[in-house]
């Protein structure tokens, strides 16, 4: 047994982890639209919630490890009251939390011996579309600024891939959501499961409501808008669940995607984008 | 190792309180803000107003001299209608003789269907209403649901508690509490005493210098199950009389347009009447008052039904 690790294969070893581990989820998506910003991901529990609201306009989401994505996700809560209450309400904004997150992120990082296994969005939707922002930290402290559409999770590739393609700014709520199924169908085998939405967990931060941005889209609103996007099954009469189990860590068998998917995010969009089959959103589209 | 000389000195003036340390945020806690802020930043408490931090001409002059110097809030009124509830409240702070606001407002939304109205020291009101406003929302964002309306009556309880120790140097501030409660479509109304203590009354309730005589208004003026609109003028009539007879708590101002401050908590959540709205109720009051002046007669026998 070795007495001695170089501190760079520490933190080789800590960083490949947490890739790995992250790797193995399931993938959610953040897409900007007209109405505001849209939170999609593949959730069949109805306790266990990836995104949550974090102050008047501005959400949290995650993937990863449940216990600690929840941990971070009340720091960050107690922070922005602490921090509105102190100063004010407009006083708090998403680009100080994740910076707040960034250096929280980092220290855990490299301070303890096993890193946090998640991966974070912090978004805050604005007046106006232009004003939009969302941050993605990622568990090693980096924080970037993305535009438009954020992939989290493992698979980033393929998904990814389906929202670069049709992505447009300035899409409606239903237009959004169509293209957030089309897209999450591509992980895996690619195969269409119709999609209900007892499977999905979905939220908007909706740019015209006054104090609380924040809804979740659950129940009739769900199917409907489901249904407006014409996905089939949205009356719930779905082919049973084929992903297994669907615990909330989300570790999936990783479908043939590759490993390293969302981790580096410097740059826009998630990952390389990867040749081959784009979506399978035309299935999706005819199955109703 | 670097954390132990960050932890609660301050090393040349620049190091971050160890308060705000990570392991503040992180460490798993209760979802109570109060609590929160206690252990991470006792300093933004209300009550840390009093006890050292207190001025010592205040310490030394005996509290009751020090609270007539601050801006005192006045009177608050709150029935309960038919489906839901009503609160009004005046809009002069007074600091002694002198007339220190004529538009505060001491009427709050502290979440979607609830409403606070303080009396006392503004001050501290303010703060204790701002407060329990956060730790409502707090809890929320925490637990994934709202609190029940007898936990956050419980709450706000707590908050005044807490304040004792300045109340009795004379920071005196109490709230009145009305909430929505989604579970019996009903609403209901606390008030509190200044040790804390919570009291559910059925149909209305009012706190401040000029309570009195707003419940001997209301008194006659009051049915069980009024519609919103009648429980409105109600209030407004109460307020009213409360005016004339205590000079801390202020009439309508019809030359600059500063109405009572009216808000109702029903099914649809929190609102607050708009000046406009308020106004008409009020021009009907003062209308009626040109004729009467002590305002609507309550009949000396018993109505038949």
């Amino acid at each position: 047994m070795p007495f001695y690790v170089s501190p760079e294969q520490v933190m080789k070893d800590k960083a490949d982890y947490a890739r790995k581990r992250i790797a193995q989820i399931r993938s959610g998506v953040v897409i900007a639209c007209d109405a505001g910003i849209l939170f999609v991901a593949p959730n069949p529990s109805r306790a266990l919630r990836k995104f949550s609201e974090m102050y008047d306009r501005i959400a949290f989401a995650a993937v990863g490890r449940y216990n600690e994505f929840e941990t971070l996700r009340k720091a960050g809560v107690r922070y922005a009251d602490m921090t509105g209450f102190q100063y004010d309400r407009r006083d708090v904004t998403a680009r100080g939390l994740a910076d707040w997150y960034a250096q929280l992120l980092g220290s855990l990082f490299t301070d303890s011996s096993k890193p946090y296994e998640v991966e974070i969005v912090v978004a805050e939707v604005g007046q106006t579309a232009d004003a939009d922002q969302i941050y993605r930290n990622m568990f090693d402290g980096s924080v970037a600024e993305e535009h438009g559409f954020v992939v989290m999770g493992g698979q980033a590739d393929k998904v990814a891939a389906v929202l670069k393609e049709r992505y447009a700014p300035g899409l409606s709520l239903t237009e959004a959501m169509g293209l957030a199924i089309a897209a999450l169908a591509s992980q895996g085998d690619g195969s269409a499961e119709p999609v209900t939405g007892s499977q999905l967990e979905a939220a908007l931060l909706e740019r015209s409501r006054p104090h609380r941005a924040f809804r979740r889209l659950t129940g009739a609103r769900l199917d409907a808008l489901l249904a407006e996007s014409h996905i089939a099954g949205a009356t719930g009469a779905a082919p049973g669940g084929e992903e297994t189990g669907g615990g909330e860590t989300d570790a999936e068998k990783p479908g043939g995607g590759s490993p390293n998917a969302a981790s580096n995010g410097a740059s826009g969009e998630a990952g390389d984008v990867a040749p081959g089959e784009p979506g399978n959103g035309g299935d999706d589209a005819a199955g109703g | 190792m670097a954390g132990s000389e960050m932890e609660g000195r301050a090393v040349g003036g620049f190091e971050p309180r160890a308060r705000w340390q990570a392991s503040a945020f992180l460490a798993a806690g209760s979802s109570s803000f109060t609590d929160f802020l206690t252990m991470a930043a006792p300093e933004l408490l209300p009550s840390a107003m009093h006890g050292d931090n207190l001025a010592p001409s205040a310490r030394a002059g005996g509290g009751a001299g020090a609270a007539a110097d601050l801006p005192h809030g006045t009177t608050i009124v709150t029935a309960v209608c038919q489906g839901g509830a009503v609160m009004a409240g005046d809009r002069r702070a007074t600091s002694g003789n002198v007339i220190s606001q004529r538009d505060i407002e001491k009427v709050f939304r502290s979440d979607e269907y609830s409403c606070v109205g303080i009396a006392g020291v503004a001050g501290i009101g303010v703060d204790m209403v701002r407060l329990f406003s956060v730790e409502l929302e707090h809890y929320e964002k925490l637990e994934g649901r709202s609190l029940s309306l007898e936990g956050k009556a419980n709450r706000l309880a707590g908050l005044v508690r807490s304040n004792l120790g300045g109340a009795m140097q004379g920071l005196v501030a109490v709230p009145l509490l009305a909430g929505y409660d989604e579970e019996t479509g009903r609403a209901r109304i606390f008030s509190f005493d200044v040790a804390g203590g919570k009291y559910e009354e059925r149909r209305f309730a009012m706190i401040g210098s000029g309570s009195v005589f707003a419940r001997g208004a209301l008194k006659k003026l009051y049915r069980d199950e009024m519609t919103v609109q009648q429980v409105v003028l109600a209030l407004i009539q109460a307020l009213y009389d409360a005016a004339e007879d205590d000079s801390a708590t202020g009439g309508p101002d019809i030359a600059r347009r500063i109405y009572p401050a009216v808000a109702t908590v029903t099914a649809d959540g929190f609102e607050r009447l708009a000046d406009e709205e308020v106004g008409r109720y009020v021009e009907a009051v003062v209308a009626e008052r040109m004729l009467r002046p002590d305002g609507p007669a309550a009949p000396l026998e018993p109505a038949a039904s």
